[in-house]
């Protein structure tokens, strides 16, 4: 028996654990890509078309932020930028589903029911991790073989499938790692994607700061994400960027069996550590508890806005300069105001996609309560002196404040930076935090339709990330998609002010307040109606 | 008031399945209840609906004079509550967790807390990821033990404990017991543990009531198992009401009895002259398994707890 023994089977309880669920996402990720092209097609047919709508967005900053930079313009180019955020969602993916098999197995003591049987001590990881590899695989080659259906060159098309396939495989590696660290899944989860968040932060600052040729270019380079978006499939079509990730993936894999190999069973690297024997005399109502569940989370959501605030801030200025290095942009300039009006665009433009993160953070935190109820923590709270409007109000302000403050962090870090470059701080701080507080409406609907769910159907808490994931598509692409108004009208996020530099209206603010307050309302009635069900 | 509990008809569904059938239930203000039943039967589903946590889709009932639905949370300051099945949260001290769940309820007598922790030989500052299954439920016992409450609900609260610990459990229910200030429902599955611990009981099957009264008024419902050794063969023994089972042969009867019928089953074997004679009384066990060996075929879905 070797360390491997059984591998094989596991792999196979993996597959049949995981039937609908992985098929689902390998599916889904590889063909959403392939309707880009039909789409763009559609909006773009001339290449002249494409070239306007090139120009403008690749000096917006919001979406190079989310997507990346776009260098040239004809259709499998502009399709190949446009899917630039899913990268971020297959390394996601890629973490979720190898902690799932490893450390989440562990945690719930079936890997020692596992390990008492003739399956060798990498067997569980070795699974998991061909398991996610091959996920991935399938998922680029079904990209690939997709977009050449579709017409687009082979060679850019399997450098597209690719690019896709080696950055799962390079975060399954980081999943690996994570889960060998902590003996909680949770913590694992926080650590393996606290590593993703920040190599995509990375990747906006050094984009962000390449359109202007700027200062921090080179920080693309501290991320995978950077590497691989390296390859520009359809344009240059370079290989060696999958080398890079190939080496990172294999170091990272024999870091993983090292460390599993060193530790016990149901351990962490770092030993439990003991806690106060009695509690302080704070801990005594629902939200001091409720503090404790989430300040983590909170420190650092409120760290990593503050700390991109910082860098885009910093890059505001420079965004101003374009206007004279790119003097065949003039037209395109004139239009959005100038240098000042550029950067108010740029400022906007990157607020929305704050707004956006930060309804991320909202129905994070609300489904809080959710893993709270199914884990049959809640119960013995509420079986206290805890009312149920009570217990949820202790967590819901984390889901209404918390993105405030992330906001708040992010608006001040940009303001102070920019305000400095400029020497106007007491002009730029208030302009800036106005821009990105007056996001908060949406977000809180974001936050509303999350307890609506929770409180109607808590099966189905998770589909509170459909309402992200519809303003995402819907309102910061739609327009682009040439999707008809009362489509783009359903995200909260088309309604908003775009400050600073565009018109402060109050109507549309107010009314998404009493969508949020509203949505928030029914489902707390309908929360004090229900069951409290365990797992 | 003399009712701290009283359930009439109670009814809950989870879809198809029906956990409760009419459940009736009554808990004597002062007593030490037990809710005997297998898994499934539905124990948890009713203490939860004690707690508020579930709603009856039918029946009626009353918990220290208050709807449990309605009044939850005035209600939850005099109760405390062991869930079966206890989670932590992973980053809190068990030390914390009691001091929280007592404060939350209202109140913490101190030096119970202390006295329940060294019983229980429970170390208050590790981690809620790192107790064993047994003592996170002492965590639970002892911030409900030591809460100033007039009623303890505790479901399956032995279920994960060692011998050694399940016998300071019964010591700690046994002085509830002497005080005689505070109402215990105790769900179990544990016969001896209920034997041992309660004066009434009411046993569970299917989501209803089957049986209910103290341990004496259902030993009245069991039969004594009689093995006698006589001089002559009996007459009209088997004719007697009551007795079930006889057996005879080569001056041996065997035979169960009703409670009831003891006595002239006895005079008949006296008269048939008595060489020697064993009896066996009649005991929870076997009451239970009356109930359930019927049940046992029936009971196909597990209701959900």
């Amino acid at each position: 028996m070797n360390g491997l023994t059984g591998t094989g089977k596991l792999i196979r309880l993996i597959l049949r654990r995981d039937r609908v669920l992985m098929p689902l996402w390998v599916l889904f990720i590889g063909l959403v890509p392939i309707s880009y092209v039909a789409s763009i097609n559609e909006l773009f047919p001339t290449a002249a078309a494409r070239q306007q709508y090139a120009d403008a967005s690749a000096h917006n900053a919001g979406f190079v932020a989310l997507y990346g930079r776009l260098f040239g313009s004809s259709l499998a180019e502009l399709v190949a930028w446009r899917a630039g955020f899913i990268p971020i969602v297959i390394g996601l993916l890629s973490i979720l589903t190898v902690i799932r098999h490893t450390r989440t197995e562990e945690e719930a003591g079936r890997r020692e029911l596992l390990g008492a049987t003739v399956v060798g001590r990498h067997a569980p990881l070795g699974a998991a991790l061909i398991a996610t590899f091959g996920a991935n695989l399938v998922l680029g080659g079904l990209l690939a073989v997709g977009m050449i259906g579709q017409g687009l060159p082979t060679a850019g098309s399997l450098t597209f499938g690719l690019e896709f396939t080696a950055i799962g495989w390079m975060f399954a590696a980081i999943g690996a790692v994570a889960a060998q660290l902590t003996s909680g899944a949770g913590s694992a989860r926080g650590t393996a994607i606290t590593a993703l968040g920040a190599t995509y932060v990375f990747r906006i600052v050094g984009d962000i700061s390449g359109m202007s040729n700027g200062p921090l270019a080179w920080m693309t380079w501290l991320s995978p994400i950077g590497w691989v978006q390296r390859m520009r499939p359809y344009r240059d079509d370079v290989i060696w960027p999958v080398a890079l990730a190939a080496g990172l993936t294999i170091v990272l894999v024999v870091a993983a069996v090292a460390l599993s190999g060193r530790r016990d069973v149901g351990a962490g690297l770092l030993p439990p550590r003991l806690g106060p024997a009695s509690a302080s005399p704070r801990l005594r109502t629902p939200l001091a508890l409720s503090w404790r569940l989430h300040r983590g989370l909170l420190a650092g959501w409120v760290a990593g806005f503050a700390a991109l605030g910082v860098v885009l801030g910093y890059l505001a200025a420079d965004i101003g300069d374009l206007v004279h290095d790119a003097p065949e942009m003039e037209d395109v300039f004139a239009r959005l105001g100038g240098a000042s009006g550029l950067i108010d665009s740029y400022l906007a433009g990157l607020m929305g996609f704050f707004g956006l993160i930060a309804g991320a953070y909202a129905i994070q935190a609300t489904l809080k309560m959710r893993d709270e109820e199914t884990s049959g923590r809640a119960e013995p709270v509420l079986g206290t002196a805890v009312g149920r409007l009570r217990w949820v109000a202790s967590h819901f302000v984390f889901s209404l404040l918390g993105p405030a403050a992330t906001l708040a962090a992010a608006g001040l870090a940009m303001g102070l930076t920019h305000g400095l470059n400029t020497g106007n701080v007491g002009r730029e701080v208030p302009r800036v935090l106005a821009g990105a507080l007056v996001q908060l409406p949406a977000v809180w609907v974001l936050a509303g339709t999350a307890i609506l769910i929770f409180g109607l159907l808590p099966r189905f808490a998770a589909a509170s990330w459909g309402a992200l994931v519809i303003c995402l598509v819907f309102g910061l692409v739609g327009s682009a998609l040439g999707l008809d108004q009362w489509v783009l009208d359903i995200s909260p996020f088309t309604h908003l002010p775009h400050l600073p530099g565009g018109e402060v209206a109050a109507t549309p603010v107010l009314w998404l307040l009493v969508v949020a307050v509203g949505l928030a309302g029914v489902g707390l009635a309908a929360l004090r109606r229900r069951d409290i069900p365990t797992a | 008031m003399t009712n701290a509990i009283s359930a009439n008809g109670l009814v809950k569904k989870f879809g198809s399945t029906t956990a409760l059938d009419g459940l009736d239930l009554v808990v004597r203000t002062g007593e030490v209840h037990g809710f005997l039943g297998p898994n499934g039967a539905g124990k948890s589903t009713t203490i939860r609906v004690l707690l508020g946590l579930l709603r009856a889709d039918g029946g009626s009932v009353s918990l220290l004079g208050g709807d449990p639905w309605e009044d939850a949370t005035a209600l939850h300051r005099q109760l405390a509550y062991v869930p079966g099945d206890v989670t932590l949260w992973p980053n809190l001290s068990g030390g914390e967790v009691i001091d929280l769940l007592g404060r939350l309820r209202g109140g913490l007598n101190k030096r119970r807390r202390a006295d329940l922790l060294e019983r229980f030989d429970l170390d208050p500052r590790k981690k809620g990821r790192s107790y064993s299954k047994g003592n996170r439920q002492k965590v639970a016992l002892v911030a409900a033990l030591a809460s100033d409450v007039e009623l303890l609900l505790l479901d399956e609260p032995t279920s994960g404990l060692d011998p050694l610990m399940e016998e300071v459990f019964r010591e700690a229910i046994h002085e509830e017991q002497r005080r005689g200030d505070r109402t215990v429902l105790l769900s179990s599955h544990i016969l001896s543990e209920v034997e041992a611990l309660c004066d009434r009981l009411t046993i569970i099957r299917d989501g209803k009531a089957v049986e209910t009264g103290t341990l004496a008024d259902l030993r009245h419902l069991t039969r004594t198992s009689i093995e006698a050794e006589l001089s002559r063969a009996p007459d009209g023994l088997a004719d007697l009401p009551g007795v079930h089972n006889l057996r005879a042969e080569n001056g041996r009867v065997r035979f169960d009895v009703d409670t009831a019928a003891l006595d002239p089953a006895l005079r008949h074997l006296t008269a048939a002259g008595v060489r020697s004679l064993v009896s066996q009384p009649p005991t929870l066990e076997e009451l239970f398994l009356r109930h359930y060996d019927r049940a046992a075929a029936a009971s196909g879905a597990e209701v959900a707890r």
